[in-house]
Formats: C-alpha cells, structure tokens, sequence
C-alpha cells in the first residue's frame, strides 16, 4: 500500500497537487465563518454548577456586567471643584454607553440627608461652578465615610475614583455587542483625556477583559504565527540546508492549517483565547513529519538513489513511524475533550484534525512537490553524526551513574509536584503589557479589585427581608465579612437602611442602625425607591417581591484555593448563625476558583483513556508487551519533571496548566515510539546486543529527535511570548515538557534499557574492542 | 365659577402656545403635536377629582409575580399639575403609608409621605421622578398627571394601533432629570386616547413599551383604561396595572390633600 501510494503520487504529481490545493480552498472557504466568541463564560460548559448558579442569580437581579472608568487626577485629589466637574461629565458621557443600564460616580451618589423635617434625596455633587472649600470638604467627607462608595468608586486616600458603568447586553448578536461597547467606553475615555489633560484613564471591569480576550488573540496570531514560520525556515534552512524541501514544509504547515480553520470553520466552531492557539500548535507539530521525510530522502540521495527513488524509499520507511507518532499526537489531543472547559476541548480537537492532516499532506502533496521542484543534495554533514555517535558511547560507558544520576534528578524534580497550587485568577490570564491587567491591577491596589463573591440571601417569604431578624443576619454577616483582613468592599442593603434611619431622626448618629420594626424598615425602602433616579435603583440589590436581597463582597487578590476556602467559611457562617436562610454563593471569581480543579479531575480521566490507548498502541506497533510497559516510563517522566520544575519557578496551576499532560503526552510518545524501535529492529532483525541496539538506535534517529524537538521547543517557547497568559504557560511548560523528555530518551530510557535487557551481556566485551559497526542504514 | 375658570384656562394655555410658537417659529409637524397634544389634555378637562383603586403586577424574566395594591385620588387643578395622594394597601408592611404630591409641569414636585411605622409625615425633597415606582417597570414620571408644558412635540404621521387609527406623536421632555429622550405617543383619532406609548432612554434606545386596553368612559366625558401594560426591553420585566373602582366628581376638596389630611388619609 506505502508503495502503491507512492508510485501513483510519483506518477502523477500536478494531479496529486492539484487535488490538494482544490481540497484547501474548498475547506478553507469555511474559515470566513469563523468568528470570536468574546465572553469570559465560553470558559465554562453548559452544566457546571458555578455557572448555572451565577446565571440562575443573574436572572434574580440585575447583571453585573461592566465597564470600570479609573479616573486619576495627576495632583492626587478628586475633590476639586475642577476634577469633580470633569466627573460629573463623564457619568453622564457614560450614559450614552451602548446597553448601559446603570452608572455609579462619586458625583451621582444619590446623598440623603436631614434638613428639619425634610429628607432630602440628591446628587452628592450638584453644581460645580461655585463650590467653596467647605463644600468640597463636605462632599469628601460624606464620599470617604460611606460603605457602598469607599474603596468601590473612591480611593480611601481620595486620589482615585471609578465611574462604573453597568451594561445589559441583549445577547442577540454577541458578537458585535462587547466591541460596540468597548469602541465606545475608549471613545469616551479619548475624549476625556483630550478635555482634561491634567488626568490618567484606565479601563477595567468584565466588558473590558472579554475585549482582551479577543484583542490578546488577535495581536498573537499577527506576532507569533510569522515568527514561528520564520524559526522553522530558519531551522529546516539551517540544518537540512534545503530550499526546496524548506519551501514544500512551509506549504504543507499552511495548507494544514488553512484546512483545519477552514473546517472549524464548516463544522460551527469558534475561536477563544485557547482554542485561536490551535494555528500555532499545528504549525509546530506538522514540521516533524517533513523533517522526517526530508531526512530519509537526503540520506537515500547521499547514498547515491536517484531524487525519485529517494522519495520512495523515505515515505515507505517512514509511513508507518509518521502515522503512529501523528496518531498517538492526535489521541493526545483528543484526550482534551474531557476537560470541563469548552475551548480547550476545542482547541484539541482542533490541533488534532490539524496533525491528521498534516500527516495526510506530508504523504501526499510534499512527495509530490518534491518530486516536481528540483533538488540538489549537498555533501553529507558527517560531523553531526559523529556527535551523536560520541553521545551513545558516551551513555553506554556510563549507564549505570547516569541511571542513578537520572534517577535521583527525577525523583529530586517530582518531588517539588506537590509545591504547585491551583490558580485561576482571570485577571492574570493576560500579560502586564496588556491594558487591561494594567488597569485592574491599578484598581486593585488602590480600591479594591475584580475578586468578588455574590451573595443572595433568600427568605423565601415575600417582603421577607424587611424583618428585623433578617436585617440583623444580614449585617452580622456584613460586619464578619468586613473584619476579615482579605475584604475590600462588602455591598449590603443593610448599610443603606441604616443610613435611612439615620436621616429620619434627623441625621442623629446614634441612629444609625438597622430599623427595629418590619414596617419602619419596609416604609424606608417604599421612601428611599420613590426618590432614586433612573438606573441607580435597588433592584441590583433586592429581588422583585424582597424575599431576597444580595450582598456583594469584593476582596484582596488570592488564589483560588482562599477563595474557596472562603466561600465555605461564609457557608459554615450561615449554617451556624443563620441556618434558615437558603443561602447561594456565585460570582466570575468563584467560576474559575472552581474550574481549576474539576478541570483537573476531568482531564485525570482523559489523560490515563489517552495513556491506556497509547501504550497498547505502542505494544502493537514495537510488537512487544514488554517495551509497551517499559515505554511508559519515559512517557510519563517528562510531564512529572516538568511539573516538579514548575512548582520550584511558579507553583501555580491554572485551567491552562490542566491539559498540558494530555496534550504533551502524544508528543513525547513520539520519541519513545522512534527510538525503541530502532532499538527493536536492531536487536530482533540484526540480532544487536543491547549496547548495539542502543548505539544504533542513536545513530539513526538521535539526530531526527533532536532536530524535531528543537522545532518543537522553538514552537512552543514562541507560543509562549503569548500576552495571554493562559496560553502562554501552556506553551513554556509544553516547551518544557517536550524537551525534558529527549533528555530522558537520550540519559535515562537508554541505560534503563540496558539494566533492564541484560539477556547479552557478553557482547560487552566486543562493544569495548570496538567491533560494533555503527549500523548505516535505515531499517 | 367653575366654568369660567376652565374658559380662562384653556384660552390662557392656548395663548401661551400661541406665544411659544410665535417665538420658536414651530415647524408644521411641531404645531400639529403639539395641537394633538392641547386638543387631548382638553378633552379630559373638568373631571374635577377622582378616585380608583390600582393593582400592579410585577413579573420578572422567569413569570414569578409579585403584588402591589394602591388607593389614588386625584383633584385637578388648572393652571398647574394636579394634586394626588396615594395610598399604599399592600405589600402589608407598608399599609397605611400615604404620598402626597403636588406636582408641577416644569419646576420639581412637592412632595410628602407619612410613614405610620414612624408615625411621622415627612417632607422630601428630590428631583427624581425617573426611579422605578415601588420596584416595577414604571417610573413616577410614566404615572405623574400629563401637563402639556412638559414636553415639546413633534407629530410623526398615522398608524393604526390597537384597532385605533392614531396620531403618532413624538414628545421630548422638558425636564433635564427625565429618565428619557424622548416618548413615542400614539392617540386615537376617534376620542384623543393615549393608545400606546414607547419610552427610549439616555442613549435614546427602546426601553419601555406601555400599552392601553380596556377604555371605559365615566360620565360620558373621560376615558380610562382599565389595563396599563408596561414591558421593559432591556431587562425582560414586565408590569401590569389593573384600575377599578373610578370615581370622578366625588366632592374632594383641596383641604382633603394638605400635610394633614396625609395621617388620616385610607
């Protein structure tokens, strides 16, 4: 059949290539259905709890999308008649934000206050033109000592404030609806910039970060994907010194990808942050088989075959081995679809599609094209291959301190696994470069930042949260919450009722406190609601019947393990001091604190699915129930090194981190399959002692390996220049894991072999006189 | 006396739109809303007072319901927004609790409200009238009394609405703490009815959409519909208001809605 394929390839070459490339434009097509789902959400499957919870409390009250205006005034005082005038401006440019529903200012805080009998319900700013000093220090006054406003839109030392702009989007064209809302907020912010010049402006909140998934992608795939071409020209130029073949690896690595894209695009899939990483990915992983090809064809042709024969003879040896290895790459991948998260089951199926392709490609069109470009083959580079050969020497005279050296370095690394913590905080999915992290680090450390919890504290009762038990409850926990160090902001009706009651007795402080009655408290609200204006109602805060009402709390950043713990310590709150409420927890934060982990759980039964299919697939392939088990070890070192490393440089573990051992798990099996059996061949077929089929295994493959993995390491260290974090660490640690495991193929699989395979051990004596002829031809 | 009161009421808002137009030269589609306008507040003048009996269904997204009852009554007075007290029968935690309102066309409302739970009346003191009422889709501004002067008008051609065919008139409010841009307005050709009203917000996009069903005519002169229909766009909500009960002509008197008759007010 590999013959059959090649004669008919050989023979009509225009014809192979032409079907191809009719194929590529025809799937390729697809790619204009593409488009970018822009919504942190797509991270989540349809069924996970966390979601179903936050979307369940989104329907209660109002969404809680939102755009963040960060307005810091370059003398470092808001409260300036000049600064709170510009404010001013802005809330009510915000208005004008498409699906705007809501906006939060310094200026438009609707103040209450006593006058005699008169309560008074009007905006804390509201002429600026003659504001004296006492004025200001009143409006600072009241801005810097009420909850719902300190550390959420003014800055405890009064030098920064936020206009937030809450945004319903109608999700009928999702689409369009985040940029609408994005191109406007910067339009905004550009104008006021220009209008008040003496200002700094950053933009946070959800609408923003949903923008940078898309924008994060989008500049990546303009960086990375040309310089990635550029490291394989430069590596295939360098090493195989090959126009022509470097030309024909170029054209199959784009009509793989354009093919893949281009059927994502007809199969209905979208692009997110992960899955827009898939061109990347099939860009590296499609190099190796060229490299493969290429190789053999080269060695044929320096041994004197004609370019056609060369061609035949390198896609006859190497059928089998690129199948397997882009088989077992694929399985890899696939084992993605158990990951909870919607893109990375994507992302792998797309990779694989990409590398099934690339191998359909590489049997097909790139002998074609090389049997119809010209090819010249320059004289042999046989110093390369005296390194190698000095490297097998050099591994067989010193198996036995390398196995224990190898040893130790791998239980040494594997050691530091448990170092590594899991970590989903979204604001770190992007790079510091990325305005953004910029903006909400900002706020972060000068409010309060994007780590929140909601809270729906439900009685069940209609007007139930009118009761003085439920009040108290409610402010209990809101003062619990408030003392713990981690909190930054805690939103609770019970501080606006408070407050109420305070201006109702004539603005007595000593009023300040929950109201004693049901109805008191029920007459206040009834008061309060008839004097809100348009949008900064209380119906983000209390449900339609005041059964339920949600407090918001808004904490330090943390990891999501203390975040979780803190949810279960405000559920234990609960549960001790007021289990008759039903009580639910949902929030961004809480989604990805819980992904990480269900991720991780799901990913464990994919990755050992993929392990099981791919070591029996080996046992066929190597014919050896032996090697099979033998290979895993050097399938399952690299990923353990790798992580133990990661915990000594970062220890933290994100939903991109969880599916690098699946993903890479098809990869390193490549090199296992390659070198084991070159072992094989040379130990059953050319009846090799161990130390022979070690050095004949290097001889022959050593330099393929190290080649593909330099393609491999370059690709995936360029994926991991990503300003997306999340991709970015899935391409350093695959990078890493990659290039750990040649290192194990090279000091560890062979000395293990030859403790393990003592059966010849005579042939040690002949190894040493020097009688092992290197063995030269391929198998 | 009453009568002539009314001749010089009228004759003085014409006047004044006379005036206006004499000043801001209105265009012909200008003019004719704002005839429209003139002719339907006419139409409806010398109920003198009245009273009814509201209930307000609030829906959310998912149907669950939620039930408002309320009590209005209302005296008409010329030259100047209406006067009104409403008082609030349930949720029951705020039974009792009576609003007084004296509304103006340009300048803010007067307002007062006794709470009994505190046992107190109290004067407040807000421009806000665009704040969702009691928690539902409409805004003390869609319920307040309609004054010509608070809007400027522009009539958008005929359409037939709810078998109706209507004027469709567009208002834009004059006061700067309006929730709204502008109001699409469509009235019945055959008796001057507000049909259908479509409310766009701040960054004039649709927002609300109320509609009238149910007219009743009371002492052959105004019509009321019993069904008020409020749907909100943006968030999914809806409200319902069921009016029963209408009395007009009752013998309230001004002394009925001063600070005063607030505590004694059921």
């Amino acid at each position: 059949m590999r013959d059959k394929l090649y004669s008919f390839v050989g023979k009509y070459p225009i014809w192979v290539i032409l079907v191809c490339i009719t194929l590529m434009v025809f799937a390729g097509a697809g790619a204009q259905k593409l488009v970018f789902k822009n919504d942190y959400r797509v991270f989540f499957g349809e069924e996970n709890p966390q979601l179903t919870a936050f979307e369940s409390m989104q329907k209660i009250y109002n969404k809680t999308d939102n755009v963040a205006f960060i307005v810091i005034p370059k003398d470092g005082n808001v409260f300036t008649a000049k600064h709170l005038e510009s404010i001013k401006g802005l809330t009510k440019a915000s208005w004008q934000v498409p699906f705007s529903t809501r906006v939060d200012s310094i200026t438009n805080f609707q103040h209450t206050f006593a006058e005699y009998d008169d309560m008074i319900v009007e905006d804390l700013v509201m002429k600026t033109d003659n504001l004296s000093a006492t004025d200001l220090e009143k409006i600072k006054q009241v801005a810097l000592s009420e909850p719902l406003l300190l550390n959420k839109i003014i800055a405890k030392g009064g030098h920064v404030s936020v206009v937030n702009v809450t945004v319903q989007l109608p999700g009928i064209d999702p689409l369009t609806e985040t940029p609408q809302v994005a191109e406007s907020v910067r339009a905004i912010k550009a104008k006021y910039l220009a209008e008040n010049p003496d200002n700094q402006v950053m933009l946070s909140g959800m609408i923003m970060m949903n923008t940078s998934f898309t924008e994060s992608a989008l500049s990546d795939n303009a960086t990375l994907i040309p310089l990635m071409f550029l490291v394989v020209i430069v590596t295939i130029g360098l090493l195989l010194r090959t126009i022509t073949g470097t030309v024909a690896t170029v054209l199959i690595i784009i009509m793989s990808i354009v093919t893949t894209m281009g059927l994502a695009g007809w199969l209905g899939f979208y692009l997110t942050g992960p899955s827009a990483s898939a061109p990347t990915m099939i860009l590296t992983l499609a190099v190796a088989d060229c490299i493969h090809i290429l190789t053999s064809m080269f060695y044929e042709m320096r041994q004197g075959a004609d370019k056609r024969t060369a061609i035949a003879r390198s896609i006859k040896i190497n059928f089998q081995p690129i199948f397997l290895t882009s088989i077992t790459t694929a399985i890899g991948f696939l084992s993605m679809n158990f990951s909870d998260s919607p893109p990375f089951r994507d992302l792998g199926n797309l990779v694989a599609i990409g590398v099934m392709l690339a191998f359909v490609f590489s049997v097909t069109i790139f002998p074609a094209l090389l049997t119809v470009l010209p090819v010249n083959v320059k004289a042999k580079q046989e110093n390369k291959k005296d390194s190698m050969a000095k490297l097998a020497d050099f591994v067989i005279d010193n198996r036995k301190l390398l196995l224990i050296f190898t040893s130790v370095f791998i239980l040494l690394s594997a050691s530091f696994i448990p170092k590594n913590e899991l970590n989903d905080d979204f604001v770190k999915y992007f790079d510091k470069s990325v305005p953004y992290r910029a903006a909400t680090d900002y706020m972060q450390d000068n409010l309060s930042g994007m780590m929140a919890v909601e809270i729906s504290v439900k009685t069940g009762k209609a007007s139930g949260i009118n009761s003085p038990s439920y009040l108290h409850a409610v402010s209990d926990f809101s003062d619990w919450l408030r003392d713990r160090p981690e909190t930054d902001h805690v939103n609770t009706i019970t501080d606006t009722l408070k407050r109420l009651n305070k201006n109702m007795h004539g603005d007595d402080p000593n009023w300040y406190k929950l109201p004693d009655s049901q109805e008191l408290s029920a007459q206040y609200l009834l008061l309060y609601e008839m004097s809100l204006p348009y949008g900064l109602d209380l119906n983000n805060q209390l449900n339609v019947d005041k059964s339920s009402s949600r407090i918001v709390a808004t904490f330090k950043n943390m990891t999501s393990n203390q975040l979780i713990n803190i949810e279960s310590e405000m559920r234990k709150w609960f549960k001790e001091n007021a289990p008759q409420y039903e009580v639910d927890f949902a929030s961004p934060s809480l989604m990805f604190a819980h992904i990480g982990k269900r991720n991780i759980t799901s990913m464990l039964v994919g990755t050992t699915l993929a392990l099981v299919l791919i070591s029996i697939l080996l046992g066929f392939a190597l014919k050896s129930v032996k090697f099979g088990f033998i290979s895993l070890l050097p399938n399952l070192i690299p990923a353990a090194i790798a992580f133990g490393l990661w915990g000594l440089y970062s220890g933290q573990v994100g939903l991109g981190l969880s599916v690098v051992i699946g993903m890479t798990l098809g990869i390193v099996v490549d090199d296992t399959v390659h070198f084991l059996s070159k072992y094989i061949h040379a130990k059953r077929d050319k009846n090799a002692s161990t130390y022979e089929a070690v050095h004949y295994a290097f001889d022959n493959v050593g330099r393929a390996l190290w080649i593909t993995t330099f393609v491999l390491v370059a690709g995936f260290s360029v994926l991991a220049q990503s300003t997306f974090r999340m991709n970015a660490e899935m391409g350093l640690l695959t990078a890493l894991t990659i290039f750990v495991a040649l290192v194990v193929d090279f000091l560890f699989l062979p000395p293990l072999l030859m403790a393990l395979d003592k059966k010849k051990k005579k042939q040690r004596e002949s190894l040493k006189n020097g009688e092992v002829e290197p063995s030269t031809s391929v198998s | 006396m009453l009568n002539k009161k009314l001749v010089l009421a009228t004759v003085s808002s014409l006047l004044l739109s006379v005036t206006s137009a004499s000043v801001y030269a209105l265009t012909a589609e200008e003019q004719k809303g704002l005839d429209i306008s003139v002719e339907s507040k006419k139409k409806d003048e010398g109920w003198k007072d009245s009273s009814a009996d509201m209930l307000m269904i609030l829906k959310n997204k998912q149907g669950q319901e939620s039930i408002r009852e309320i009590k209005i009554k209302s005296l008409e007075i010329k030259n100047d927004g209406d006067k009104s007290l409403t008082i609030f029968n349930k949720p029951r935690d705020v039974k009792g609790t009576a609003f007084l309102s004296f509304s103006h066309p340009i300048e803010a409302d007067e307002q007062w409200l006794f709470l009994p739970a505190l046992k107190r009346v109290k004067r407040i003191s807000s421009r806000n009238k665009s704040g969702p009422f009691m928690g539902s889709e409409f805004a003390f501004e869609d319920l307040s009394s309609f004054e010509v002067e608070k809007y400027t008008y522009k009539y958008l051609g005929d359409e037939t609405v709810n078998g109706e065919v209507s004027f469709k008139v567009e208002q834009y409010p004059v006061d700067e703490n309006s929730g709204y841009t502008r109001r699409v307005v469509w009235i019945d050709h055959s008796e001057y009815r507000v049909q259908k009203v479509e409310f766009y917000d701040r960054k004039d996009s649709l927002l609300k959409t109320l509609t009238f069903s149910d007219y009743k005519q009371y002492l052959d002169k105004h019509w009321r519909a019993d069904i008020q229909h409020m749907v909100n766009h943006q968030n999914g909500k809806s409200t319902e208001l069921k009016w029963s009960n209408y009395q007009f002509k009752t013998g309230l008197k001004d002394s009925d809605f001063n600070r005063n008759s607030l505590k004694r007010a059921r």
